[in-house]
């Protein structure tokens, strides 16, 4: 059992295949993680290889078959239950995207293993990889140590390696066809649908102050929304706000609503769960006021209060009144 | 429908975690604890299938004596009966040991449908559904906001990424994961609380369960994480955190 091999993911668009852009995350913690334990890094991918046989690989494995042209469950599991069979990794590893949380821990059952899922990182340890992942919606890391007989199964929190650092090069590419039976396949999936057209688009604004559990009711939302007006800011959410119907949906930034990159964001009474900061992370500054000075959401603030909202906000929102007068 | 609920019992929300003398989990003795977030949203979407369409439901929960409080809360919401997994030590197993053990004591349930949340608030693994199911030789649809019963089995809304959903068909019987948010949660009544009382919990362990307590993969240390940034830390009451802060925002961030 030896080198690891890294799952991309990549989805049919009008008929055009496009990369899940954490595939490139994951495969430079793949090429990173291969180098550290000194074995050989593969990629395998249920479509088309494309620009994959232009990276330092050993191997590119393409898997196809007609069963597998929409995505379920049953079938990525069986056809990649029949490629790591084959192939005999020491460790697989996946983006940690929505689709890979709905196949890679049957597929991993099936290894008797489970899915060390939305991992930040690795050490190595005399040959062992132990892996990074956060516990308490971040409030703590755990190292984490597979056992048992491999191969173990590894996901990569979106954000956690950078995609611009996956090596170049020259590699083989090899097609697979798993043997699949339309019977195998017990789901039904439809078409995917968006329920309506975004008409807010959060992803252009300089400026963003979001709210999030802090708020306590929707009676008091309009104080964070008088902090924006001030600031000239959209206004954004996390998700239970949106959840509560206390904004709409089109207002949530994170992993289900909407990834932006301002010039600045405002979190107030946000904790900074995972599935909101990757929404937002990537800001140029950040700014968060919470009452809690553990929250997660410090980690990765420029600047922080903390402290009582409902005094800061309206406490906020006249001294930038004040300046801009 | 019978349908059954798996529900956790987690840290509450606000909680001070501090890590333990072992170094490989939190003390746990000074803390509270509630219902998973997500599970409760489950056991709701459960509740609602069953005022639709009759039937059952039954809540499963495994963990040390404690969680008879997050069972009790079930109950009182409107399950009609519960099954309580005796365990000391579900802090040191994977999801696959946990899984394992729930997957046991579904089995002789015979359910139509088990629900649960997409993931705990507290190890966050995020599989311990899907992982049933596979154990259980059932299909399953994950991250779920609506469920419908039809002619074939259920058709559920999954979420996909940025925005998307997809409708998708499962025969019964099926697994699902339920996203936080799929509907309102109700409280429990007086009423509820007091027929709660009289209503069955079963207690089992893993060796009535005969199954056999393995882990994969072990929690080797856990730690407070490092900073990724250097946080400016603004002092001072409301009025003079807020002038310091507006400051800042003007000449060092120039978005005023």
């Amino acid at each position: 059992m030896s080198g690891v091999l890294v799952v991309m993911e990549q989805r049919l668009d009008q008929g055009k295949a496009t990369w899940h852009r954490m595939s490139w995350e994951a495969l430079s913690a793949g090429q990173q993680l291969a180098a550290q334990i000194g074995q050989t890094v593969s990629a395998a991918v249920v479509g088309q290889p494309g620009e994959l046989a232009a990276k330092k690989l050993d191997r590119v494995y393409a898997v196809e078959h007609a069963l597998l042209t929409t995505y379920t469950a049953d079938g990525y599991t069986a056809a990649l239950e029949e490629l790591i069979r084959k192939l005999s990794p020491s460790i697989v590893v996946f983006p940690h995207t929505y689709q890979v949380r709905d196949f890679a821990p049957k597929l991993a059952t099936r290894f008797s293993q489970v899915l060390i899922s939305d991992t930040i990182g690795f050490r190595v340890e005399s040959g062992t990889a132990i892996f990074v992942r956060q516990l308490f919606q971040g409030k703590l890391n755990a190292d984490v140590k597979p056992g048992g007989d491999g191969p173990h199964f590894v996901s990569i929190q979106a954000g956690a390696f950078r995609a611009d650092q996956v090596e170049a090069g020259e590699c083989p590419v090899e097609q697979f066809a798993p043997q699949l039976a339309a019977d195998q396949i017990r789901a039904k999936p439809l078409d995917p649908f968006r329920e309506s057209a975004r008409a807010v688009d959060l992803t252009s604004a300089d400026i963003i102050v979001s709210v999030g559990r802090g708020i306590k009711e929707k009676d008091n939302i309009p104080i964070v929304e008088e902090l924006a007006k001030a600031l000239g800011a959209e206004l954004a959410a996390s998700r239970p706000i949106c959840d509560n119907g206390w904004l709409p949906m089109e207002r949530q930034v994170g992993s289900s609503g909407q990834t932006v990159s301002p010039k600045m964001y405002l979190a107030v009474g946000i904790s900074g769960a995972i599935q909101h900061l990757v929404g937002m992370k990537g800001a140029k500054t950040i700014v968060a006021i919470n009452k809690d000075a553990n929250a997660p959401i410090f980690e990765v603030a420029d600047y922080g209060i903390v402290g009582d909202l409902f005094e800061l906000v309206p406490a906020l929102t006249e001294a930038v009144k004040k300046a801009k007068s | 429908m019978k349908i059954l609920v798996s529900i956790k019992q987690v840290p509450s929300r606000d909680s001070q975690l501090r890590v333990d003398a072992s170094g490989r989990w939190i003390q746990e003795n000074d803390l509270s604890f509630e219902t998973n977030e997500p599970d409760a949203f489950a056991l709701e979407e459960a509740l609602r299938l069953k005022e639709q369409h009759g039937g059952e439901v039954v809540a499963l929960c495994a963990g040390p004596a404690r969680v008879s409080q997050t069972i009790r809360e079930a109950l009182a919401k409107g399950a009609d009966r519960a099954i309580h997994i005796e365990a000391d030590n579900l802090a040191s197993l994977d999801t696959l040991g946990v899984a394992k053990l729930l997957a046991k004591a579904a089995e002789s349930e015979k359910p139509d449908l088990i629900l649960t949340g997409l993931q705990s608030d507290d190890l966050g693994y995020g599989q311990t559904g899907v992982v049933m199911a596979e154990l259980l030789g059932f299909p399953h649809a994950t991250i779920i906001m609506a469920v419908e019963k039809i002619d074939t089995g259920i058709r559920v809304k999954r979420e996909l990424e940025d925005g998307w959903f997809q409708n998708v068909e499962l025969p019964l019987p099926a697994v699902l994961t339920i996203q936080s948010g799929i509907n309102k949660l109700r409280y429990a009544t007086l009423m509820g609380i007091k027929k709660a009382k009289t209503k069955e919990v079963k207690r089992l362990t893993a060796a009535d369960l005969g199954v056999q307590i393995a882990s994969a993969a072990s929690i080797e240390r856990v730690y407070l994480p490092q900073r990724s940034k250097q946080t400016q830390m603004i002092e001072g009451n409301a009025k003079e955190a807020a002038a310091k802060l507006v400051e800042k925002l003007r000449f060092e961030v120039r978005v005023i």
